[in-house]
């Protein structure tokens, strides 16, 4: 396990200005997806008269709240691909944007706990090869292997019957990686604007021709949402109705403990997530709430039994303090993959319903975005991720394919 | 943890429910006539407010019957709890 001290706080990183009359590209939502989104407009097409726009500060959303866990070992091939796509991109950015956000291919373990687990985590690994990714399914020695403290024993409730192991997946240290990012936008000419919320949309027939904010008026060439949890509420006031609920997610850490966790171990039977941060924390998630919402709580049974799975699979950790819960909004498809194109509004686009799943792709969200909002056509990897798939009936569907519960 | 009033029961903690999604949603009634766009709609499209929302919710520990609930997704408020032939409390959906 890696215990370099953090790279610097960041005052620095980027300017602060006011918001300008107009931008070719107006972004909404400074979360890792709307920083990567203007980050790669500016590497990959030349755009930087780009302005992203944040309600509250900087990558204070989603991209604050989750537990960082990157993996691209998803069962269908459009997802295998773009998620395969980010994790490339992933182990060339640190050295791309000169910024070590820390981030680690400790790999990701996927626990079987039941037979119908050990099938479709089987199935999942040979899909996974086909499509070029790395996984390897393994028996419960080996999973004790691979995480020394996991409790393989036959005698628990739900005992290991086996795991998939994707050795390329890991963590990154995630508010690092948006100031990586910002950094790198900022210096290109892209405009990051904090406190400045979207509160409607200037048209001109079915064409969308700028903002409204609490800074006033912004015109814009075109207008790219990335506003994760609250997509549908911003999109509706377009004119959009999206195919998505917004749930409250939680995750907690622990007081900081000598390193003993050596991957991310994640568990959709017994429902908990767990790896150890850089600093030392235990980083636990689990499932969302069953109901809509925005509090940015999350329900307290959640924990309780996350908890409970946790130490059941990890007795080690039974005297182990919870230090900070906190909890994040959401949104999920029907389908449980994300919405990344255009919409029916005129150049407007949309970025959205990446649900519980969407920090791994935060890379190749920005490049695919960047790629629509440039050209107005998806690009390859993000066309099966239109919105139409609803009415065609194409479905990506990862419920339950996704090696997540949730 | 919500507090869920069951129309039968009486208040209980959330975790004796099931949640069953946006209320309120008619079966189409003409099933033949629908388009494509009508049927996504059916299917996949709900209303996700940052506000008052009619839900439903099963006493999935208790008696085992669905009701319907209006509550404020951004406060968690509960603001009724209704029987399924009981209207929306304050509006007709
Ligand atoms: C507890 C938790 C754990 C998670 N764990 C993982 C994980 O381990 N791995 C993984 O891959 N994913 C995980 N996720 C999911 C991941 O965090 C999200 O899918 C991803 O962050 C969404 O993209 P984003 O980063 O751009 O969203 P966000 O960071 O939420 O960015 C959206 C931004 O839009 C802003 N915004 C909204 N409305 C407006 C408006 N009207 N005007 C201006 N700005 C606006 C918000 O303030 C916000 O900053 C987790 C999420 C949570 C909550
Ligand atoms: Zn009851």
């Amino acid at each position: 396990m890696t215990t370099e001290s953090l790279p610097e706080h960041p005052d620095w990183l980027w300017r602060n200005p006011d918001p300008r009359p107009s931008y070719d590209v107006v972004i909404v939502g400074a979360g890792g997806h709307g920083l990567a989104t203007a980050y790669y407009l500016a590497k990959n097409h030349g755009i930087t008269n780009v302005a992203v726009l944040e309600k509250g500060w900087l990558a204070g959303g989603n991209m604050a709240r989750n537990t960082t866990i990157i993996r691209s070992n998803y069962l269908w091939d459009e997802s295998a691909a773009i998620y395969e796509h980010a994790l490339k991109l992933w182990e060339r950015l640190p050295e791309e944007l000169d910024y070590d956000f820390l981030f680690s291919q400790r790999g990701v373990l996927n626990l079987a706990h039941t037979l119908q687990d050990v099938r479709e985590g089987m199935r999942r690994v040979s899909a996974n090869r086909l499509n070029g990714v790395d996984a390897e399914w393994l028996e419960p020695d080996e999973v004790a292997k691979v995480c020394p403290i996991l409790n393989v024993s036959s005698r628990t409730r739900y005992p290991v019957l086996g795991g998939t192991f994707q050795p390329r997946a890991g963590i990154a240290k995630h508010d690092h990686v948006a100031w990586a990012l910002a950094r790198r936008a900022d210096e290109m000419g892209v405009d990051l604007i904090q406190g400045c919320e979207v509160t409607g949309f200037l048209k001109d027939g079915d064409r969308v021709v700028g903002v409204e904010t609490n800074r006033g008026r912004i015109l814009a060439g075109r207008v790219g949402l990335a506003a994760a949890g609250h997509s549908s509420v911003l999109a509706e006031r377009a004119g959009v109705r999206l195919p998505v609920q917004s749930h409250p997610l939680q995750a907690l850490v622990s007081e900081l403990h000598e390193p003993v966790h050596p991957t991310v171990v994640m568990s959709n039977h017994v429902h908990v997530y767990v790896s150890q941060a850089h600093k030392g924390e235990l980083v636990m998630g689990a499932g969302v709430d069953s109901y809509n919402g925005y509090g940015q709580r999350g329900s307290f049974h959640v924990i309780e039994q996350q908890m409970a799975a946790a130490v059941e699979l990890f007795p080690v950790f039974a005297r182990a303090h919870v230090l900070r819960t906190w909890g994040g909004i959401v949104d999920v498809t029907p389908d449980a993959s994300p919405i990344i194109g255009t919409t029916p509004v005129e150049n407007l686009y949309v970025n959205c319903g990446w649900g519980t799943g969407g920090f791994k792709a935060t890379p190749a969200a920005g490049w695919t975005f960047a790629h629509t909002i440039a050209t107005g056509e998806p690009h390859p990897l993000n066309a099966p991720f239109a919105l139409e798939r609803f009415t065609t009936g194409a479905l990506i569907d990862e419920h339950g394919a996704a090696a997540v519960a949730h | 943890m919500l507090l869920i009033t069951c129309p039968w029961c009486g208040p209980r903690d959330e975790t004796e429910y099931h949640y069953g999604g946006q209320a309120h949603v008619p079966y189409p009634e003409n099933p033949a006539d629908l388009t494509d766009e009508q049927w996504a709609e059916y299917v996949f499209y709900r209303d996700n407010p940052k506000g008052p929302f009619a839900e439903r919710w099963m006493h999935s520990t208790g008696c085992r019957r669905w009701f319907n609930v209006l509550r404020d997704t951004a406060s968690y408020e509960v603001l009724a709890a209704y029987r399924l032939d009981e209207p929306r409390p304050g509006g007709t959906r």
